[in-house]
Protein backbone atom coordinates (compact mmCIF):
# COMPACT_ATOMS: atom_id res chain seq x y z
CA UNK A 1 0.00 0.00 0.00
CA UNK A 2 3.27 2.27 0.56
CA UNK A 3 4.12 4.48 -2.70
CA UNK A 4 7.28 2.87 -2.46
CA UNK A 5 5.88 -0.14 -3.77
CA UNK A 6 3.35 1.50 -6.11
CA UNK A 7 4.78 4.22 -7.59
CA UNK A 8 2.34 4.29 -10.79
CA UNK A 9 -0.62 5.96 -8.78
CA UNK A 10 -0.03 9.23 -8.95
CA UNK A 11 -2.29 10.80 -6.08
CA UNK A 12 -4.47 13.86 -7.58
CA UNK A 13 -3.11 17.57 -6.49
CA UNK A 14 -5.30 19.75 -4.72
CA UNK A 15 -7.62 21.74 -6.72
CA UNK A 16 -5.75 25.14 -6.16
CA UNK A 17 -7.35 26.29 -9.15
CA UNK A 18 -10.81 25.79 -8.14
CA UNK A 19 -9.95 27.87 -5.53
CA UNK A 20 -8.70 30.64 -7.19
CA UNK A 21 -11.48 30.65 -9.53
CA UNK A 22 -14.59 30.35 -7.16
CA UNK A 23 -13.20 31.15 -3.78
CA UNK A 24 -13.63 35.21 -4.49
CA UNK A 25 -17.04 34.84 -5.65
CA UNK A 26 -18.40 32.52 -3.20
CA UNK A 27 -16.65 34.47 -0.43
CA UNK A 28 -17.93 37.77 -1.48
CA UNK A 29 -21.78 36.45 -2.33
CA UNK A 30 -21.92 34.07 0.90
CA UNK A 31 -20.95 37.07 3.04
CA UNK A 32 -22.61 39.72 1.77
CA UNK A 33 -25.64 38.42 0.57
CA UNK A 34 -26.46 34.58 1.99
CA UNK A 35 -25.47 35.36 5.71
CA UNK A 36 -27.63 38.42 5.92
CA UNK A 37 -30.76 37.29 4.49
CA UNK A 38 -30.62 33.84 6.50
CA UNK A 39 -29.18 36.42 9.39
CA UNK A 40 -32.29 38.38 8.65
CA UNK A 41 -34.25 36.07 9.00
CA UNK A 42 -32.96 35.19 12.42
CA UNK A 43 -33.08 38.44 13.53
CA UNK A 44 -36.96 38.22 12.90
CA UNK A 45 -37.11 35.68 15.49
CA UNK A 46 -35.98 38.13 18.45
CA UNK A 47 -37.64 40.64 20.42
CA UNK A 48 -36.14 44.43 21.10
CA UNK A 49 -32.99 44.99 23.58
CA UNK A 50 -30.69 46.98 24.92
CA UNK A 51 -28.56 47.00 21.92
CA UNK A 52 -31.19 46.27 19.38
CA UNK A 53 -31.91 42.69 19.77
CA UNK A 54 -32.63 40.94 22.68
CA UNK A 55 -34.62 37.58 23.71
CA UNK A 56 -35.81 35.11 21.41
CA UNK A 57 -39.49 35.33 21.07
CA UNK A 58 -40.44 32.87 17.93
CA UNK A 59 -42.72 34.04 15.73
CA UNK A 60 -44.62 36.86 18.24
CA UNK A 61 -43.02 39.59 15.99
CA UNK A 62 -44.62 38.02 13.12
CA UNK A 63 -48.07 37.83 14.92
CA UNK A 64 -47.97 41.16 16.18
CA UNK A 65 -47.32 42.29 12.55
CA UNK A 66 -50.27 40.47 11.54
CA UNK A 67 -52.60 41.30 14.40
CA UNK A 68 -51.43 43.89 16.89
CA UNK A 69 -54.12 47.22 16.53
CA UNK A 70 -51.00 49.54 15.57
CA UNK A 71 -48.77 47.50 13.18
CA UNK A 72 -51.48 45.07 11.20
CA UNK A 73 -53.59 47.66 9.38
CA UNK A 74 -50.02 49.17 8.01
CA UNK A 75 -49.15 45.53 6.82
CA UNK A 76 -52.74 44.32 5.29
CA UNK A 77 -52.72 48.14 4.07
CA UNK A 78 -49.39 47.64 2.38
CA UNK A 79 -50.08 44.57 0.94
CA UNK A 80 -53.26 45.12 -0.67
CA UNK A 81 -51.75 48.23 -2.21
CA UNK A 82 -48.87 46.11 -3.26
CA UNK A 83 -51.25 44.04 -5.05
CA UNK A 84 -53.03 46.03 -6.42
CA UNK A 85 -49.34 47.76 -8.15
CA UNK A 86 -48.99 44.57 -9.38
CA UNK A 87 -52.30 43.92 -10.82
CA UNK A 88 -51.82 47.30 -12.78
CA UNK A 89 -48.82 45.74 -14.19
CA UNK A 90 -50.05 42.63 -14.92
CA UNK A 91 -53.04 44.82 -16.68
CA UNK A 92 -51.34 47.65 -18.32
CA UNK A 93 -47.66 47.02 -18.58
CA UNK A 94 -47.51 43.11 -19.74
CA UNK A 95 -50.12 43.47 -22.31
CA UNK A 96 -49.04 46.65 -23.98
CA UNK A 97 -45.38 45.14 -24.24
CA UNK A 98 -46.89 42.02 -25.55
CA UNK A 99 -48.75 44.31 -28.41
CA UNK A 100 -45.57 46.30 -29.17
CA UNK A 101 -43.58 42.91 -29.29
CA UNK A 102 -46.36 41.24 -31.91
CA UNK A 103 -46.35 44.42 -34.03
CA UNK A 104 -42.73 44.24 -34.00
CA UNK A 105 -42.41 41.04 -35.08
CA UNK A 106 -43.88 41.68 -38.29
CA UNK A 107 -40.75 40.92 -40.49
CA UNK A 108 -41.67 43.09 -42.92
CA UNK A 109 -42.31 46.30 -41.22
CA UNK A 110 -39.62 49.43 -41.57
CA UNK A 111 -37.48 50.97 -38.76
CA UNK A 112 -38.42 47.83 -36.21
CA UNK A 113 -34.46 48.62 -34.56
CA UNK A 114 -35.18 52.31 -34.26
CA UNK A 115 -38.70 51.80 -33.07
CA UNK A 116 -37.46 49.26 -30.25
CA UNK A 117 -34.60 51.58 -29.69
CA UNK A 118 -37.06 54.58 -28.57
CA UNK A 119 -39.73 52.96 -26.85
CA UNK A 120 -36.85 51.04 -24.57
CA UNK A 121 -35.45 54.48 -23.83
CA UNK A 122 -37.15 54.94 -20.28
CA UNK A 123 -36.31 52.00 -19.06
CA UNK A 124 -32.87 52.58 -18.59
CA UNK A 125 -33.57 55.42 -16.23
CA UNK A 126 -33.43 55.94 -12.54
CA UNK A 127 -36.98 55.41 -11.28
CA UNK A 128 -36.07 58.21 -9.28
CA UNK A 129 -35.69 60.49 -11.75
CA UNK A 130 -38.54 58.72 -14.11
CA UNK A 131 -41.20 59.70 -10.65
CA UNK A 132 -39.42 63.23 -10.77
CA UNK A 133 -40.01 63.95 -14.54
CA UNK A 134 -43.97 62.52 -14.16
CA UNK A 135 -44.57 64.34 -10.58
CA UNK A 136 -43.35 67.63 -12.45
CA UNK A 137 -45.48 66.75 -15.41
CA UNK A 138 -48.73 66.03 -13.15
CA UNK A 139 -48.33 68.95 -10.77
CA UNK A 140 -51.34 71.22 -11.67
CA UNK A 141 -48.94 74.24 -10.65
CA UNK A 142 -47.12 73.51 -14.00
CA UNK A 143 -50.25 72.58 -16.12
CA UNK A 144 -49.12 70.56 -18.87
CA UNK A 145 -50.27 67.31 -17.60
CA UNK A 146 -53.69 69.40 -17.37
CA UNK A 147 -52.98 71.03 -20.98
CA UNK A 148 -52.23 67.58 -22.45
CA UNK A 149 -55.61 66.68 -21.53
CA UNK A 150 -57.30 69.16 -22.71
CA UNK A 151 -55.74 69.17 -26.12
CA UNK A 152 -57.64 65.66 -26.43
CA UNK A 153 -60.91 67.08 -24.61
CA UNK A 154 -60.45 65.38 -21.18
CA UNK A 155 -59.59 69.00 -19.64
CA UNK A 156 -61.95 67.79 -17.12
CA UNK A 157 -60.86 64.62 -16.47
CA UNK A 158 -57.31 66.37 -15.03
CA UNK A 159 -57.50 66.41 -10.95
CA UNK A 160 -54.38 66.61 -8.75
CA UNK A 161 -54.40 62.79 -8.77
CA UNK A 162 -51.31 62.69 -6.55
CA UNK A 163 -52.93 64.52 -3.66
CA UNK A 164 -56.03 61.94 -3.92
CA UNK A 165 -56.35 58.81 -1.90
CA UNK A 166 -58.01 56.98 -4.73
CA UNK A 167 -56.07 57.76 -7.57
CA UNK A 168 -52.62 58.39 -6.55
CA UNK A 169 -51.71 54.18 -6.56
CA UNK A 170 -53.09 54.04 -9.84
CA UNK A 171 -50.84 57.26 -11.14
CA UNK A 172 -47.88 55.32 -9.84
CA UNK A 173 -48.47 52.19 -10.99
CA UNK A 174 -48.88 53.92 -14.36
CA UNK A 175 -45.53 55.46 -13.81
CA UNK A 176 -44.04 52.66 -13.31
CA UNK A 177 -45.89 50.86 -16.31
CA UNK A 178 -44.47 53.67 -18.44
CA UNK A 179 -40.87 53.23 -17.32
CA UNK A 180 -40.55 49.17 -17.64
CA UNK A 181 -43.00 48.39 -20.74
CA UNK A 182 -39.81 48.01 -22.35
CA UNK A 183 -38.47 44.66 -20.50
CA UNK A 184 -41.97 42.63 -21.21
CA UNK A 185 -41.79 44.25 -24.85
CA UNK A 186 -38.13 42.62 -25.03
CA UNK A 187 -38.54 39.23 -23.60
CA UNK A 188 -42.00 38.93 -25.74
CA UNK A 189 -39.77 40.18 -29.15
CA UNK A 190 -36.91 37.16 -28.53
CA UNK A 191 -39.77 34.69 -27.89
CA UNK A 192 -41.64 35.87 -31.03
CA UNK A 193 -38.66 35.87 -33.22
CA UNK A 194 -37.61 32.63 -32.16
CA UNK A 195 -40.92 31.05 -33.97
CA UNK A 196 -40.34 29.82 -37.13
CA UNK A 197 -41.19 31.92 -40.26
CA UNK A 198 -42.57 28.92 -41.92
CA UNK A 199 -45.36 27.98 -39.39
CA UNK A 200 -46.50 31.34 -39.67
CA UNK A 201 -46.37 31.14 -43.14
CA UNK A 202 -48.40 28.31 -43.83
CA UNK A 203 -51.33 29.34 -41.45
CA UNK A 204 -51.52 32.78 -43.68
CA UNK A 205 -51.34 30.48 -46.59
CA UNK A 206 -54.16 28.57 -44.82
CA UNK A 207 -56.35 32.17 -44.59
CA UNK A 208 -55.44 32.65 -40.80
CA UNK A 209 -55.67 36.41 -39.76
CA UNK A 210 -53.49 38.07 -37.69
CA UNK A 211 -55.61 37.29 -34.61
CA UNK A 212 -55.74 33.71 -35.28
CA UNK A 213 -52.48 33.42 -35.72
CA UNK A 214 -52.17 35.05 -32.27
CA UNK A 215 -54.40 33.13 -30.79
CA UNK A 216 -53.46 29.68 -32.42
CA UNK A 217 -49.89 29.77 -32.78
CA UNK A 218 -48.07 33.16 -31.33
CA UNK A 219 -49.83 32.83 -27.79
CA UNK A 220 -49.21 29.23 -27.37
CA UNK A 221 -45.68 29.45 -28.24
CA UNK A 222 -44.17 32.45 -26.00
CA UNK A 223 -46.11 30.49 -22.94
CA UNK A 224 -42.80 30.24 -21.19
CA UNK A 225 -41.69 33.87 -21.55
CA UNK A 226 -45.27 34.58 -20.08
CA UNK A 227 -44.33 32.93 -17.46
CA UNK A 228 -40.72 34.35 -17.04
CA UNK A 229 -42.33 37.92 -17.79
CA UNK A 230 -45.06 37.17 -14.75
CA UNK A 231 -42.76 36.17 -12.35
CA UNK A 232 -40.14 39.26 -12.90
CA UNK A 233 -42.58 41.31 -12.95
CA UNK A 234 -43.70 39.96 -9.24
CA UNK A 235 -40.43 39.66 -7.55
CA UNK A 236 -39.36 43.63 -8.76
CA UNK A 237 -43.20 44.96 -7.59
CA UNK A 238 -42.96 43.15 -4.45
CA UNK A 239 -39.42 44.28 -3.59
CA UNK A 240 -40.15 48.03 -5.10
CA UNK A 241 -39.42 50.80 -2.96
CA UNK A 242 -37.28 53.39 -4.82
CA UNK A 243 -40.51 55.08 -7.07
CA UNK A 244 -42.90 55.73 -3.42
CA UNK A 245 -40.36 57.30 -1.66
CA UNK A 246 -39.59 59.39 -4.59
CA UNK A 247 -42.98 60.81 -5.53
CA UNK A 248 -44.53 60.32 -1.94
CA UNK A 249 -42.25 60.37 0.25
CA UNK A 250 -41.87 58.00 2.96
CA UNK A 251 -45.03 58.50 4.29
CA UNK A 252 -46.30 56.96 1.38
CA UNK A 253 -49.51 59.17 1.19
CA UNK A 254 -51.70 60.11 1.24
CA UNK A 255 -52.73 58.45 4.24
CA UNK A 256 -50.87 55.74 3.53
CA UNK A 257 -52.64 55.12 0.27
CA UNK A 258 -49.52 54.75 -2.00
CA UNK A 259 -47.82 52.32 1.03
CA UNK A 260 -46.54 49.29 -0.58
CA UNK A 261 -44.03 46.21 1.19
CA UNK A 262 -41.09 48.20 0.74
CA UNK A 263 -41.86 51.80 1.88
CA UNK A 264 -43.62 50.02 5.24
CA UNK A 265 -39.74 47.96 5.41
CA UNK A 266 -38.28 51.39 5.30
CA UNK A 267 -40.23 53.00 7.43
CA UNK A 268 -40.20 49.92 9.94
CA UNK A 269 -36.48 49.39 10.06
CA UNK A 270 -35.61 53.00 10.24
CA UNK A 271 -38.61 55.02 11.69
CA UNK A 272 -39.89 58.02 10.06
CA UNK A 273 -40.80 61.06 11.71
CA UNK A 274 -42.66 60.33 14.97
CA UNK A 275 -42.71 56.44 14.50
CA UNK A 276 -39.15 54.76 16.07
CA UNK A 277 -37.66 52.23 14.18
CA UNK A 278 -36.97 48.91 14.99
CA UNK A 279 -33.85 46.11 13.31
CA UNK A 280 -36.22 43.10 14.99
CA UNK A 281 -39.45 44.04 13.10
CA UNK A 282 -37.94 45.39 10.14
CA UNK A 283 -36.62 42.10 9.64
CA UNK A 284 -40.18 40.54 10.39
CA UNK A 285 -41.10 43.04 7.66
CA UNK A 286 -38.33 41.56 5.43
CA UNK A 287 -39.18 37.89 6.46
CA UNK A 288 -42.99 38.50 5.26
CA UNK A 289 -41.96 39.93 1.97
CA UNK A 290 -39.58 36.81 1.58
CA UNK A 291 -42.44 34.72 2.33
CA UNK A 292 -44.54 36.27 -0.14
CA UNK A 293 -41.64 36.35 -3.09
CA UNK A 294 -40.67 32.61 -2.53
CA UNK A 295 -44.74 31.94 -2.67
CA UNK A 296 -44.76 33.62 -6.17
CA UNK A 297 -41.54 32.02 -6.93
CA UNK A 298 -42.75 28.62 -6.20
CA UNK A 299 -46.30 29.09 -7.74
CA UNK A 300 -44.11 29.63 -10.93
CA UNK A 301 -41.91 26.95 -10.66
CA UNK A 302 -44.35 24.23 -9.50
CA UNK A 303 -47.33 24.98 -11.28
CA UNK A 304 -47.03 27.26 -14.12
CA UNK A 305 -44.21 25.27 -15.67
CA UNK A 306 -45.24 22.02 -14.53
CA UNK A 307 -48.31 22.47 -16.79
CA UNK A 308 -46.04 23.58 -19.46
CA UNK A 309 -44.51 20.38 -19.41
CA UNK A 310 -47.51 18.73 -20.02
CA UNK A 311 -48.35 20.66 -22.30
CA UNK A 312 -45.14 19.98 -24.09
CA UNK A 313 -45.62 16.44 -23.62
CA UNK B 1 -36.98 36.28 -50.57
CA UNK B 2 -36.22 39.79 -52.21
CA UNK B 3 -38.75 40.02 -54.86
CA UNK B 4 -41.32 39.08 -51.87
CA UNK B 5 -39.82 42.05 -49.79
CA UNK B 6 -39.88 44.00 -53.03
CA UNK B 7 -43.74 42.68 -53.60
CA UNK B 8 -44.93 43.88 -49.88
CA UNK B 9 -43.12 47.42 -49.92
CA UNK B 10 -46.52 47.98 -51.08
CA UNK B 11 -48.43 50.57 -48.22
CA UNK B 12 -51.38 48.20 -46.79
CA UNK B 13 -53.89 49.81 -44.63
CA UNK B 14 -51.91 47.06 -41.53
CA UNK B 15 -48.63 48.51 -42.37
CA UNK B 16 -50.20 52.03 -41.70
CA UNK B 17 -52.01 51.17 -38.71
CA UNK B 18 -48.41 49.38 -37.30
CA UNK B 19 -46.80 52.24 -37.70
CA UNK B 20 -49.58 54.68 -36.19
CA UNK B 21 -49.60 52.20 -32.88
CA UNK B 22 -45.76 51.89 -32.70
CA UNK B 23 -45.18 55.83 -33.55
CA UNK B 24 -48.19 56.91 -30.79
CA UNK B 25 -46.31 54.55 -28.61
CA UNK B 26 -42.92 56.71 -29.18
CA UNK B 27 -44.34 59.67 -28.54
CA UNK B 28 -45.76 58.27 -25.10
CA UNK B 29 -41.98 57.12 -24.31
CA UNK B 30 -40.25 60.16 -25.12
CA UNK B 31 -42.78 63.34 -24.34
CA UNK B 32 -42.03 63.40 -21.15
CA UNK B 33 -38.13 63.32 -21.31
CA UNK B 34 -38.19 65.16 -24.29
CA UNK B 35 -40.08 68.11 -22.34
CA UNK B 36 -38.12 68.09 -19.13
CA UNK B 37 -35.15 68.63 -21.16
CA UNK B 38 -35.95 71.05 -23.88
CA UNK B 39 -37.42 73.38 -20.49
CA UNK B 40 -34.35 73.10 -18.27
CA UNK B 41 -32.79 75.46 -20.99
CA UNK B 42 -35.72 78.40 -20.75
CA UNK B 43 -36.38 81.17 -18.76
CA UNK B 44 -38.67 80.62 -16.27
CA UNK B 45 -41.61 82.21 -17.37
CA UNK B 46 -41.26 80.16 -20.22
CA UNK B 47 -40.92 76.96 -19.06
CA UNK B 48 -44.80 78.52 -17.45
CA UNK B 49 -45.85 80.51 -20.49
CA UNK B 50 -45.11 78.14 -23.47
CA UNK B 51 -43.57 74.52 -21.94
CA UNK B 52 -44.47 72.67 -25.16
CA UNK B 53 -42.11 75.31 -27.09
CA UNK B 54 -38.69 74.33 -27.85
CA UNK B 55 -36.34 77.09 -26.48
CA UNK B 56 -35.66 80.01 -28.87
CA UNK B 57 -32.77 82.78 -28.68
CA UNK B 58 -35.61 84.82 -26.72
CA UNK B 59 -35.73 82.52 -23.79
CA UNK B 60 -33.32 80.59 -23.22
CA UNK B 61 -31.39 80.25 -20.19
CA UNK B 62 -29.32 77.99 -18.06
CA UNK B 63 -30.04 79.89 -14.98
CA UNK B 64 -31.26 76.11 -13.91
CA UNK B 65 -27.77 74.97 -13.74
CA UNK B 66 -26.30 77.96 -12.75
CA UNK B 67 -27.96 77.40 -9.66
CA UNK B 68 -27.22 73.73 -9.72
CA UNK B 69 -22.98 74.72 -10.29
CA UNK B 70 -23.49 77.19 -7.03
CA UNK B 71 -23.83 74.24 -5.26
CA UNK B 72 -20.90 72.34 -6.53
CA UNK B 73 -21.93 69.06 -5.66
CA UNK B 74 -23.20 67.23 -8.59
CA UNK B 75 -19.30 66.66 -9.86
CA UNK B 76 -18.96 64.76 -6.04
CA UNK B 77 -22.31 62.60 -6.52
CA UNK B 78 -21.28 62.26 -10.61
CA UNK B 79 -18.14 60.69 -9.67
CA UNK B 80 -18.83 58.63 -6.77
CA UNK B 81 -21.81 56.73 -9.09
CA UNK B 82 -18.88 56.10 -11.78
CA UNK B 83 -16.14 54.89 -9.10
CA UNK B 84 -19.06 52.63 -7.20
CA UNK B 85 -20.55 51.72 -10.84
CA UNK B 86 -16.91 50.90 -12.57
CA UNK B 87 -15.74 49.15 -9.75
CA UNK B 88 -19.00 46.71 -9.10
CA UNK B 89 -19.00 46.01 -13.23
CA UNK B 90 -14.84 45.15 -13.19
CA UNK B 91 -15.28 42.75 -9.96
CA UNK B 92 -18.51 41.28 -11.11
CA UNK B 93 -17.16 40.70 -14.67
CA UNK B 94 -14.03 39.48 -13.02
CA UNK B 95 -14.89 37.18 -9.92
CA UNK B 96 -18.00 36.00 -12.12
CA UNK B 97 -16.33 35.01 -15.31
CA UNK B 98 -13.81 33.02 -13.05
CA UNK B 99 -16.66 31.12 -11.02
CA UNK B 100 -18.79 30.56 -13.97
CA UNK B 101 -15.72 29.18 -15.79
CA UNK B 102 -14.88 26.91 -12.86
CA UNK B 103 -18.41 25.42 -13.13
CA UNK B 104 -18.74 25.33 -16.90
CA UNK B 105 -15.92 23.26 -17.32
CA UNK B 106 -14.61 21.39 -13.92
CA UNK B 107 -16.21 18.58 -12.94
CA UNK B 108 -15.81 18.08 -9.00
CA UNK B 109 -17.74 16.81 -6.09
CA UNK B 110 -20.20 19.79 -5.42
CA UNK B 111 -20.20 21.35 -8.66
CA UNK B 112 -24.27 21.03 -9.23
CA UNK B 113 -25.29 22.17 -5.90
CA UNK B 114 -22.76 25.16 -6.10
CA UNK B 115 -24.07 26.59 -8.81
CA UNK B 116 -27.43 26.15 -7.46
CA UNK B 117 -26.24 27.98 -4.26
CA UNK B 118 -25.26 30.97 -6.45
CA UNK B 119 -27.94 30.96 -8.50
CA UNK B 120 -30.63 31.34 -5.42
CA UNK B 121 -29.32 34.93 -5.34
CA UNK B 122 -30.99 35.27 -8.79
CA UNK B 123 -34.93 35.48 -7.67
CA UNK B 124 -34.17 36.73 -4.08
CA UNK B 125 -33.66 40.83 -3.87
CA UNK B 126 -30.64 41.23 -1.48
CA UNK B 127 -32.87 44.18 0.28
CA UNK B 128 -34.35 41.27 2.24
CA UNK B 129 -31.18 41.25 4.14
CA UNK B 130 -30.74 44.99 4.28
CA UNK B 131 -30.93 44.59 8.49
CA UNK B 132 -28.11 42.68 8.36
CA UNK B 133 -26.22 44.41 5.84
CA UNK B 134 -26.51 47.22 7.97
CA UNK B 135 -24.93 45.82 11.13
CA UNK B 136 -22.66 43.87 9.28
CA UNK B 137 -21.40 47.35 7.15
CA UNK B 138 -21.24 49.41 10.57
CA UNK B 139 -19.23 46.58 12.31
CA UNK B 140 -16.99 45.98 9.78
CA UNK B 141 -16.40 50.13 9.79
CA UNK B 142 -17.47 50.94 6.49
CA UNK B 143 -20.68 52.85 7.01
CA UNK B 144 -20.95 55.77 4.51
CA UNK B 145 -18.45 54.76 2.40
CA UNK B 146 -18.40 53.55 -1.17
CA UNK B 147 -16.64 50.23 -0.63
CA UNK B 148 -19.73 48.85 1.18
CA UNK B 149 -21.97 50.05 -1.47
CA UNK B 150 -19.12 48.31 -3.91
CA UNK B 151 -19.62 45.10 -1.65
CA UNK B 152 -22.96 44.50 -1.59
CA UNK B 153 -23.79 45.25 -5.72
CA UNK B 154 -20.87 43.00 -6.46
CA UNK B 155 -22.50 40.42 -3.97
CA UNK B 156 -25.63 40.79 -5.54
CA UNK B 157 -24.78 41.06 -8.96
CA UNK B 158 -22.97 37.98 -8.85
CA UNK B 159 -26.01 35.18 -9.40
CA UNK B 160 -26.71 36.52 -12.61
CA UNK B 161 -23.85 37.05 -13.85
CA UNK B 162 -22.11 33.58 -13.26
CA UNK B 163 -25.68 32.13 -14.39
CA UNK B 164 -25.50 33.40 -17.99
CA UNK B 165 -21.85 33.06 -18.65
CA UNK B 166 -21.70 29.24 -17.19
CA UNK B 167 -24.15 28.92 -19.79
CA UNK B 168 -22.78 30.98 -22.09
CA UNK B 169 -19.00 28.87 -21.36
CA UNK B 170 -20.92 25.29 -21.48
CA UNK B 171 -21.29 25.58 -25.33
CA UNK B 172 -17.83 26.86 -26.25
CA UNK B 173 -16.71 23.58 -27.67
CA UNK B 174 -13.82 21.41 -25.71
CA UNK B 175 -11.71 20.65 -28.35
CA UNK B 176 -10.59 24.03 -28.04
CA UNK B 177 -9.17 23.87 -24.72
CA UNK B 178 -7.81 20.16 -25.21
CA UNK B 179 -5.62 21.27 -27.68
CA UNK B 180 -4.07 24.09 -25.64
CA UNK B 181 -4.06 21.35 -22.59
CA UNK B 182 -2.14 19.32 -25.02
CA UNK B 183 0.28 22.35 -25.90
CA UNK B 184 0.49 22.93 -21.94
CA UNK B 185 -1.46 25.98 -21.25
CA UNK B 186 -1.98 26.15 -17.53
CA UNK B 187 -5.64 26.38 -16.06
CA UNK B 188 -5.52 30.24 -16.26
CA UNK B 189 -3.99 30.75 -19.74
CA UNK B 190 -6.94 28.54 -21.07
CA UNK B 191 -9.63 30.33 -18.91
CA UNK B 192 -7.92 34.03 -21.01
CA UNK B 193 -8.21 31.69 -24.26
CA UNK B 194 -12.50 31.68 -23.62
CA UNK B 195 -12.96 34.33 -22.30
CA UNK B 196 -11.81 36.09 -24.68
CA UNK B 197 -14.66 34.29 -26.59
CA UNK B 198 -17.02 35.10 -24.76
CA UNK B 199 -17.44 38.71 -24.92
CA UNK B 200 -21.11 38.98 -26.26
CA UNK B 201 -21.93 37.15 -23.51
CA UNK B 202 -19.83 39.31 -20.99
CA UNK B 203 -21.47 42.82 -22.56
CA UNK B 204 -24.75 41.80 -21.82
CA UNK B 205 -23.98 40.93 -18.15
CA UNK B 206 -22.58 44.07 -18.13
CA UNK B 207 -25.77 45.91 -19.10
CA UNK B 208 -27.65 43.82 -16.75
CA UNK B 209 -25.34 44.70 -13.86
CA UNK B 210 -24.77 48.26 -14.68
CA UNK B 211 -28.40 49.85 -14.94
CA UNK B 212 -29.53 48.34 -11.71
CA UNK B 213 -26.37 49.93 -9.84
CA UNK B 214 -26.68 53.23 -11.35
CA UNK B 215 -29.96 53.55 -10.68
CA UNK B 216 -30.30 52.44 -7.61
CA UNK B 217 -32.03 54.79 -4.62
CA UNK B 218 -32.29 51.99 -1.29
CA UNK B 219 -28.30 51.28 -0.43
CA UNK B 220 -27.17 54.52 -1.04
CA UNK B 221 -29.88 55.61 1.16
CA UNK B 222 -29.20 53.43 3.78
CA UNK B 223 -25.67 52.52 3.66
CA UNK B 224 -24.08 56.07 2.33
CA UNK B 225 -26.36 58.87 2.50
CA UNK B 226 -23.73 61.02 3.57
CA UNK B 227 -23.41 64.65 1.63
CA UNK B 228 -19.64 63.57 0.49
CA UNK B 229 -20.93 59.52 -0.47
CA UNK B 230 -23.98 60.26 -2.18
CA UNK B 231 -24.31 59.07 -5.23
CA UNK B 232 -25.79 61.02 -8.43
CA UNK B 233 -29.42 59.08 -8.09
CA UNK B 234 -29.97 60.06 -4.32
CA UNK B 235 -28.27 63.13 -4.24
CA UNK B 236 -30.40 64.44 -7.26
CA UNK B 237 -33.10 62.71 -5.00
CA UNK B 238 -32.53 64.87 -2.05
CA UNK B 239 -31.35 67.85 -4.10
CA UNK B 240 -34.86 67.74 -5.67
CA UNK B 241 -36.47 68.04 -2.15
CA UNK B 242 -35.08 70.72 -1.00
CA UNK B 243 -35.88 72.80 -4.39
CA UNK B 244 -39.38 71.40 -5.14
CA UNK B 245 -40.51 75.21 -6.02
CA UNK B 246 -37.23 76.37 -8.57
CA UNK B 247 -38.28 74.73 -11.49
CA UNK B 248 -35.31 75.64 -13.28
CA UNK B 249 -33.11 74.04 -10.96
CA UNK B 250 -35.39 71.07 -10.73
CA UNK B 251 -35.15 70.84 -14.45
CA UNK B 252 -31.23 71.43 -14.67
CA UNK B 253 -31.25 68.50 -12.11
CA UNK B 254 -33.26 66.01 -13.75
CA UNK B 255 -31.32 66.67 -17.01
CA UNK B 256 -28.04 65.98 -15.27
CA UNK B 257 -29.26 62.91 -13.57
CA UNK B 258 -30.77 61.70 -17.08
CA UNK B 259 -27.97 62.67 -19.47
CA UNK B 260 -25.22 60.06 -18.35
CA UNK B 261 -27.56 57.14 -18.80
CA UNK B 262 -29.02 58.69 -22.20
CA UNK B 263 -25.36 58.55 -23.64
CA UNK B 264 -24.43 55.54 -22.89
CA UNK B 265 -27.77 54.15 -24.27
CA UNK B 266 -26.96 56.13 -27.46
CA UNK B 267 -23.99 54.72 -27.88
CA UNK B 268 -24.37 51.22 -26.58
CA UNK B 269 -28.04 50.63 -27.80
CA UNK B 270 -27.62 47.69 -29.88
CA UNK B 271 -25.68 46.63 -27.51
CA UNK B 272 -28.27 46.87 -24.47
CA UNK B 273 -31.30 45.83 -27.06
CA UNK B 274 -29.19 42.68 -28.10
CA UNK B 275 -27.96 42.06 -24.36
CA UNK B 276 -31.27 41.46 -23.20
CA UNK B 277 -33.39 39.91 -26.03
CA UNK B 278 -30.23 37.54 -26.12
CA UNK B 279 -30.25 36.85 -22.56
CA UNK B 280 -33.61 35.84 -22.62
CA UNK B 281 -33.47 33.50 -25.79
CA UNK B 282 -30.67 31.54 -23.74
Amino acid sequence: MTSATRPARRRRPFPWHLVVFLGPAVALYSAFMVFPLLDSLRLSLFGPGGGGVGQFVGIDNYVRLLTDSNLAPRFWGALANNIEFFAIHMLVQNPIGLLLAVILSTRILRGRALYRTLIFTPTVLSVVIVGFVWKLILNPLWGVGEGALKAVGLGSFFAPWLGLQGPALIVVGLMSVWQYVGIPMLLFSAALLAIPDEIIEAARVDGAGAWRIFRGIQLPMIAPTIGVVAILTFVGNFNAFDLVYAVQGGLAGPEFSTDIMGTLFYRTFFGFQLQLGSPTLGATVAGMMFLIILFGVCLYLFVWQRRLVTYQA
Amino acid sequence: MSAVTGLRRVVTPSAVGKHAVLIGYTFVALFPIVLIVMNSFKARNAIFGAPLAPPTAATFSTIGYDTITKRGEFPTWLSNSVIVTGVVLVLVLVLGSMAAFALARYRFPGSRMLGLYLALGIMIPIRLGTVSILNLVVGLGLGNTLLALILVYTAAGLPLAVFVLSNFFREVPRELEDAARVDGAGHFRIFGMVVQLARPAIAVVAILTMIPVWNDLWWPLILAPGRSTATLTLGTQQFLGQFVSDFNAVLAALTIAMIPMLLLYVIFNRQFIRGLMGGALK
